[in-house]
């Protein structure tokens, strides 16, 4: 419980309406999309107008020790957003304005709680592009998925957010409102803030502003689907077409199970023994996709693609792509719980990643689909399981252990996309060692040295 | 064990939700609060605390779980293909049982069970009802705005109370020459006492098709605004009433031009009925033969294409969402008024929005179902059309409010009357040739 001076000073900065403290709205704060995770209710929830009023709810929550949980729309999947310390739960969804389009430097300016998509639908009426593009564009926050660095299904073309953050405007733990970046391509004033604070998950600093990168929609776009009876065969697809120097926007995999899965839940027409199907979307100017195109049907066929599906107009696309769309629903409708990593290696190590974890699925007797951006070597094995059965929900922990073990044996990362929050941090060693761990908590400190942004995640406090 | 007898009959349901969040992308009431308890993700995680154990269901439980207009929009969107208008009956159930209806909702669904009491309410309301409520002068029809604000704002306008009610302007039994079909129809509260236009509309083309209508006179309100509200005793004593009186009348098919209506009796009442066998095998029977005017005019007759006049009317139209996600009635009114002659369909950005009138809904948060109309209100006037056509009286008397507020001149009628006025202007039409 928070002391009674507390909440009234939140309430004299930022109005009773937006100062939650009823037990029924806290606990609908005590989650987020992060399966199998114990829930912590937060003490109050605030949302904030303004970057003055953020710099206020931080002063005050370093005058009482509060510990502050920036939230955006909570869709993240390392518990990154959970209130283990209790505390506060700082709402950020609404300073949800979009500021500018800026057509001649390229770039728009957001507040942190815009949603990508509504980021994405403003850019696209200037015949612009926001690249980035994870799972959840139409629900997370670009505040979320900035200090989350998400990813998505562009990368190995577009790359990730952090190509794409030129400015930010941080509350620092301390109150005070900073700039870092800023509009112009070229900056070397001082260190790389902006680099740094972009997936620091919100344990650095608090973001109030964002300036983006944005591109020239690309005029046209094919897309293929191509089937193998070896996992193997696709892997050598997957570095045939980038050996031949084309960079296919999206290049996706899908291993057996998921094929299974996803067959019996939409009929997409997949035969249910291949063994992988490899979708593939090439974009740019219109001569260029033609060319592009025709160069990766060749290749599919050279690496022996049993079946070929070449989209010819966008409602054929949309056909290719529902099998791919459907995999997490279809995963997620076969069993409640659904425990989804993003294990990444570099691409030239998916066939023997895609074997490991058949292997692990193997060995613990667990349900474990794959699929994934095949193009950028990461990838989602999904264990579909019941946390009810706690039995099973062991044998789940092993095989993650396992299948983290064997991402960095292939000189991997933990993390491609979700980040570590709580549910990674424990492996943080086993990539940085205990002085790479040291010099995280050294930054840490050196930003927030009370603990006070995000209190629990990715280091903690001795 | 259904969703209105307790709320263990939502364990699985609630299992299946992984709380990825995607209903916030489509949520009507989440987009204008913006906290998490206002979406299907927040109210579920609610529901599984109660069940659990590690919390009880409060009064203000019960407040949050009437933060849903029921659009179903969120279904539809789930990856987990969670019912979450399930989950919301039985948690609102729950609450009914532990804490009691809010006492101005009692009140409201007791006069809906006395059906005496309602008639003579809403008659004598017709003729007093000017010390209430204040005539708004309009082209199209009769509105009315709150004289003092009651607890629900002056902003909502209401359709004046009819001088008779539909059931009493018509016998019960309405003959043709050589019927194919005889057809129950069920009115429903707000097109009997109300909206008696869309009433008479209904008649008239069935009429025309060679249909004998018969309109049971002791047919009660449908219940929806009961259960939906968990008051389940009282839906249940409405859904008898009404299967007795269709059944004592007898019909080959029985029509609604109701969205509540159509739902009520195509799911609710076998669910509400599920633990009485006979009445259950009674509900599944009318189940099977119950269609919305729409459904029914495409699917069942199918309606006569000629004698179609000319409207000249530009149209949008509006998705009820228990006409559209309810019960997949989405193409068929669409197909309706393409046939006509001189209509012109102009889709709006997002026909299936909800319009935030959602019965009671707007009765209990009527700011909160104001803001989500105007966004409705704003995607109708910028399809620059004359005419906005639904398929459920509620949703007219939304969509008329938030166009009367607004200002600007457009008619909402339902898809039924633009049917009747062709025909009707078919027949002047060939008076006139003759």
């Amino acid at each position: 419980m928070l002391a009674r001076e507390v909440l009234e000073e939140l309430v004299q900065v930022l109005g009773r309406e937006n100062v939650l403290t009823e037990h029924e709205d806290l606990l609908t704060y005590a989650y987020d999309a992060t399966a199998a995770m114990k829930h912590h209710k937060p003490d109050v929830v605030v949302a904030p107008l303004s970057t003055e009023q953020v710099a206020d709810v931080v002063k005050i929550a370093l005058r009482y020790h509060v510990p502050i949980y920036t939230r955006g729309s909570g869709t993240n999947l390392s518990g990154g957003t959970i209130p283990i310390e209790g505390g506060m739960v700082l709402s950020m969804l609404h300073l949800n304005k979009i500021l500018e389009v800026d057509q001649d430097n390229l770039t728009a300016t957001v507040q942190p709680g815009v949603i990508i998509q509504a980021l994405n639908d403003e850019a696209a009426k200037h015949g612009l592009l926001y690249p980035p593009d994870p799972g959840t564009v139409t629900t997370a926050t670009m505040g979320g998925s900035v200090s989350e660095c998400s990813g998505g299904l562009r990368g190995l073309k577009y790359g990730v957010t952090k190509h794409y953050i030129m400015g930010l405007q941080m509350v620092l733990a301390n109150g005070e409102v900073t700039r870092w970046g800023g509009k112009t391509v070229k900056n070397v004033t001082g260190y790389d803030l902006v680099a740094l604070f972009t997936g620091a998950e919100g344990t650095l600093g608090i973001i109030t502003e964002i300036i983006v990168k944005l591109i020239p929609a690309p005029e046209a776009r094919k897309s293929m689907l191509a089937v193998f009876d070896d996992v193997d065969k696709a892997g050598r697809a997957i570095a045939a077409i980038i050996r031949n120097k084309v960079i296919p926007a999206t290049l996706e995999i899908l291993d057996n199970v998921t094929i299974q899965t996803v067959e019996n839940f939409v009929h997409a027409g997949l035969p249910m023994d291949a063994e992988a199907v490899l979708l593939c979307e090439v974009d740019g100017y219109k001569e260029v996709v033609q060319r592009e195109a025709v160069l990766v049907e060749r290749i599919m066929k050279e690496e022996g693609a049993v079946q070929l599906k070449i989209a010819k107009d966008d409602k054929e696309r949309d056909l290719l792509w529902l099998a791919r769309r459907s995999a997490l629903p279809a995963l997620a409708q076969k069993r409640p719980t659904t425990v989804l990593e993003d294990a990444t290696v570099p691409r030239s190590k998916i066939p023997d990643m895609l074997k490991a974890i058949r292997s692990i699925a193997t060995k613990h007797n667990l349900q474990i689909a794959t699929f994934g951006h095949a193009g950028d070597g990461n990838l989602h094995p999904t264990i579909i399981t019941d946390e009810r059965d706690a039995e099973e929900m062991k044998r789940v922990h092993l095989a993650v252990d396992e299948i983290f073990e064997t991402a960095l044996a292939l000189g991997g990362t933990l993390s491609g996309e979700h980040g570590i929050g709580i549910a990674k941090m424990k492996y943080l060693n086993r990539e940085f060692g205990e002085a790479g761990v040291a010099a995280l908590k050294r930054i840490k400190e050196a930003l927030d040295p009370n603990y006070l942004l995000n209190p629990g995640k990715i280091v903690r406090r001795d | 064990m259904s969703v209105y007898d307790s709320l263990d009959s939502i364990t699985e349901e609630l299992h299946k939700c992984m709380k990825c969040g995607n209903c916030m992308a489509v949520c009507p009431i989440y987009k204008e609060t913006r906290q998490e308890v206002g979406v299907a993700r927040g109210k579920i995680s609610l529901a599984e605390y109660i069940l659990s154990g590690e919390t009880e269901m409060t009064k203000g439980m019960g407040n949050r779980f009437s933060l849903c207009t029921t659009c179903m929009a969120c279904n539809t969107n789930c990856p987990c293909g969670v019912r979450f208008d399930k989950i919301i009956l039985a948690a609102r159930a729950e609450a009914v049982r532990k804490k009691g209806l809010q006492s101005a909702k009692k009140i409201a669904f007791t006069a809906l069970k006395m059906q005496r009491v309602f008639d003579f309410g809403m008659k004598a309301g017709s003729i007093f009802q000017g010390v209430a409520l204040k005539n708004i002068p309009n082209r199209h029809s009769k509105l009315a705005r709150m004289r003092v604000d009651v607890g629900i704002g002056k902003e909502k306008v209401f359709p004046m109370l009819a001088k008779k009610t539909l059931r009493s302007e018509f016998p019960e039994v309405i003959k043709v020459k050589n019927p194919k079909l005889r057809v129950g129809f069920f009115t429903g509260c707000m097109i009997n006492y109300f909206y008696t236009d869309i009433g008479r509309a209904v008649i008239a083309v069935l009429r025309e098709n060679d249909i004998e209508v018969v309109i049971p006179k002791f047919q009660a309100c449908c219940g929806i605004p009961a259960s939906v509200n968990g008051d389940v005793a009282s839906a249940r004593t409405l859904a008898k009433r009404n299967l007795r009186a269709f059944e004592r009348i007898g019909a080959d098919a029985l029509v609604v031009a109701c969205s509540s209506g159509g739902t009520a009796w195509k799911h609710v009442f076998g669910e509400l009925l599920e633990n009485d066998h006979e009445l259950k095998a009674l509900a599944d029977k009318w189940a099977k033969k119950s269609y919305d005017i729409s459904e029914f005019l495409i699917h069942q007759v199918p309606f006569k294409k000629e004698g179609l006049g000319r409207v000249a009317r530009k149209v949008t139209y509006h998705e009820p969402c228990h006409l559209n996600r309810g019960q997949g009635i989405s193409k068929e009114p669409r197909e309706i008024l393409k046939s006509i002659p001189g209509v012109e369909l102009i889709e709006m950005k997002e026909p299936g929005r909800c319009c935030g009138m959602a019965g009671s809904f707007s009765l209990v948060h009527p700011d909160l179902s104001g803001q989500i109309s105007d966004r409705k209100t704003a995607d109708i006037q910028t399809t620059k059309t004359d005419t906005v056509a639904t398929g459920c009286p509620a949703c007219r008397l939304q969509l008329q409010s938030g166009v009367e507020n607004a200002g600007f001149d457009e008619e909402v009628l339902h898809t039924v009357q633009i049917l009747a006025e062709s025909y009707r202007v078919g027949k002047e039409e060939l008076k006139r040739s003759k």
